[in-house]
């Protein structure tokens, strides 16, 4: 039974596993702390389940803002944590791309940026990378990897997205995010003058 | 229930704590801190904080309970610090601490950081339990605040707090100055041991009679930095072991005056020293010495236990089970300017 959770847009939490499929999700992009701990327990409790049958943990690890992304990969491994279950990391993105033969998965990330990632079957091809509206059409092959714009990414897809990449034999071990993008932060240049 | 078993997670800002404790014993105290990839920046930077949090949970949750050599299923409880504090950094624990609590099955405990430090003091060796009521002056990086604290509980009031920098900025913003490295505090502690505290009257913030009047335990450090630099710009000869005495005779008369000042008029006989600036050795002792002279016992936990750390959050969960009080709902928000009297959001 995986427990797939992404919050690199809104929060959106799944249990699946054999007959089970249950999502709970909102497309809130500012409240996964909020939202994150109630939508776990209700997607095991919804499903009929305890905690202890979940066996595998799966995270998105974005792109996306960072500071709702990091909420969705901390509670995962915190989950499994409790657990003592695996907690596997693969792309938001990858879950936008299941089940298409050729896109491009574009999303959202905020300060006018967009990041996108170009599969086929659902292997990265080209990506992770940041672009602008303006520059998306020149930086990315968009002919033969058509956009699909996400506006949403379903923790579901996410689990049936790492079930392919589990069965493919791929290592999904690091949970890291990818960020993508430095922190806004750059070195002092020392104190500025307050006398005349 | 009197002896709760509870883990705490600290991510206010640049250490990652995990701490586990049985009602007042202390198990485990694991503390990761991001505090050396802030130094070229001269302060935290809260993206790189936040990043560090992260790479830091697993390592942490899984030291904290092998030093506590106990079973997690027997926890009673998980405690987080869901404010005061970085938003994005406090993030990383809050969702941390829901998802461990649904995963055990466990209540949850989201409390002040504040408040947490106050709680800090259960933890003493003799294993006494808390002596309230109590003054408690909370100096750090982020914090300078003026505590009164009848009951941990239900009768936390703010004193005052700072207006501008907190105590442990202006010593980080002083260090730069005088080309001292970061943190500040260490460092102006170190020279300072050789200068003179009285060679420079720098300013002491909001203790004029007209401050007085609205800001009586309030704290003001902004003008003492500035101050600082004005003299180290245009003074012929800057002697830095006095600069820095001088600056950090300021901060710790200032401190400690009104901290004093606020146990003699609310007839409170402890004070409590927390926060990161309670190593400053010279804080400590005229600290000690004003409190001696009026017959206050000041109490200043173990270092481990004065920065930031979750072993303070989980001290303050396994009290406010030990007194039955109801746990948070799942769906809290952190809050990074949650005020001193919700101890329990």
């Amino acid at each position: 039974m995986i427990l797939a959770i992404d919050t690199s847009l809104g929060t959106s939490v799944a249990v699946v596993g054999g007959d089970i499929v249950t999502e709970s999700a909102t497309l809130d992009t500012r409240s996964h702390a909020e939202h994150i701990g109630e939508f776990i327990d209700r997607v095991i409790t919804d499903s009929g389940l305890t905690p202890a049958d979940v066996t595998t943990v799966v995270v998105g690890i974005g792109p996306g803002p960072f500071t709702g992304l990091r909420v969705g990969i901390a509670a995962g491994v915190a989950f499994a944590f409790g657990q003592g279950i695996p907690v596997l990391g693969i792309s938001s993105h990858d879950a936008v791309a299941v089940g298409v033969d050729a896109c491009t998965v574009v999303t959202d990330v905020r300060r006018r940026e967009l990041a996108w990632t170009s599969y086929r079957n659902g292997v990265v091809v080209a990506g992770p990378g940041l672009t602008t509206e303006a520059t998306l059409a020149s930086d990315v092959d968009l002919t033969e990897f058509p956009e699909v714009r996400a506006g949403t990414i379903s923790a579901a897809m996410l689990a049936a997205a790492a079930q392919q990449r589990i069965d493919r034999g791929d290592d999904l071990s690091s949970v890291a995010p990818l960020y993508l993008r430095a922190p806004d932060a750059t070195p002092s240049n020392g104190p500025k003058r307050v006398s005349g | 229930m009197n002896e709760p078993l509870v883990l705490g997670i600290e991510s206010s800002c640049d250490e990652t704590g995990v701490g586990i404790v049985r009602g007042t014993t202390l198990l485990a105290n694991v503390i990761a801190s991001s505090m050396d990839q802030h130094a070229v920046f001269g302060g935290v930077v809260p993206e790189i904080a936040a990043r560090a949090h992260l790479e830091a949970l697993r390592g942490t949750l899984s030291a904290a309970v092998t030093e506590a050599n106990i079973r997690i299923d027997d926890l009673d409880a998980i405690a987080v610090a869901a404010g005061p504090g970085l938003a994005g950094a406090l993030m990383v624990g809050v969702g941390a601490a829901k998802a461990l609590a649904v995963s055990l099955g466990k209540p949850l405990y989201g409390v002040n950081h504040l408040v947490g430090h106050v709680g800090a003091d259960v933890l003493r060796e003799d294993g006494g339990e808390i002596e309230l009521p109590t003054v408690a002056l909370l100096v750090s990086g982020g914090h300078t605040s003026l505590l009164l604290v009848r009951d941990l509980v239900t009768d936390v009031v703010l004193l005052g707090e700072t207006i501008d920098d907190a105590a442990g900025e202006a010593f980080d913003k002083v260090a730069r100055l005088l080309k001292l490295p970061y943190p500040g505090g260490p460092h102006i502690d170190r020279v300072a041991i050789d200068g003179d505290p009285n060679a420079i009257r720098f300013p002491r913030g909001l203790t004029l009679p007209k401050d007085l009047v609205n800001h009586r335990y309030d704290f003001s450090f902004s003008g003492l930095k500035t101050a600082v630099a004005r003299y180290v710009e245009t003074a012929d000869a800057v002697s830095i072991p006095d600069v820095a005495a001088s600056f950090r005779e300021s901060v710790a008369d200032v401190l400690t005056r009104k901290a004093v000042d606020a146990c003699r008029e609310h007839g409170v006989t402890r004070l409590l020293l927390g926060g990161g600036v309670a190593a400053n050795a010279r804080i400590r002792a005229l600290a000690a010495e004003r409190c001696a002279e009026n017959g206050i016992e000041l109490r200043v936990p173990p270092l481990a236990l004065c920065t930031d750390n979750g072993a303070m959050i989980a001290a303050l969960g396994a009290h406010l089970v030990a007194r039955g009080v109801a746990p948070s709902s799942l769906d809290f928000p952190v809050d990074s300017t949650l005020p001193v009297d919700t101890v329990r959001v």
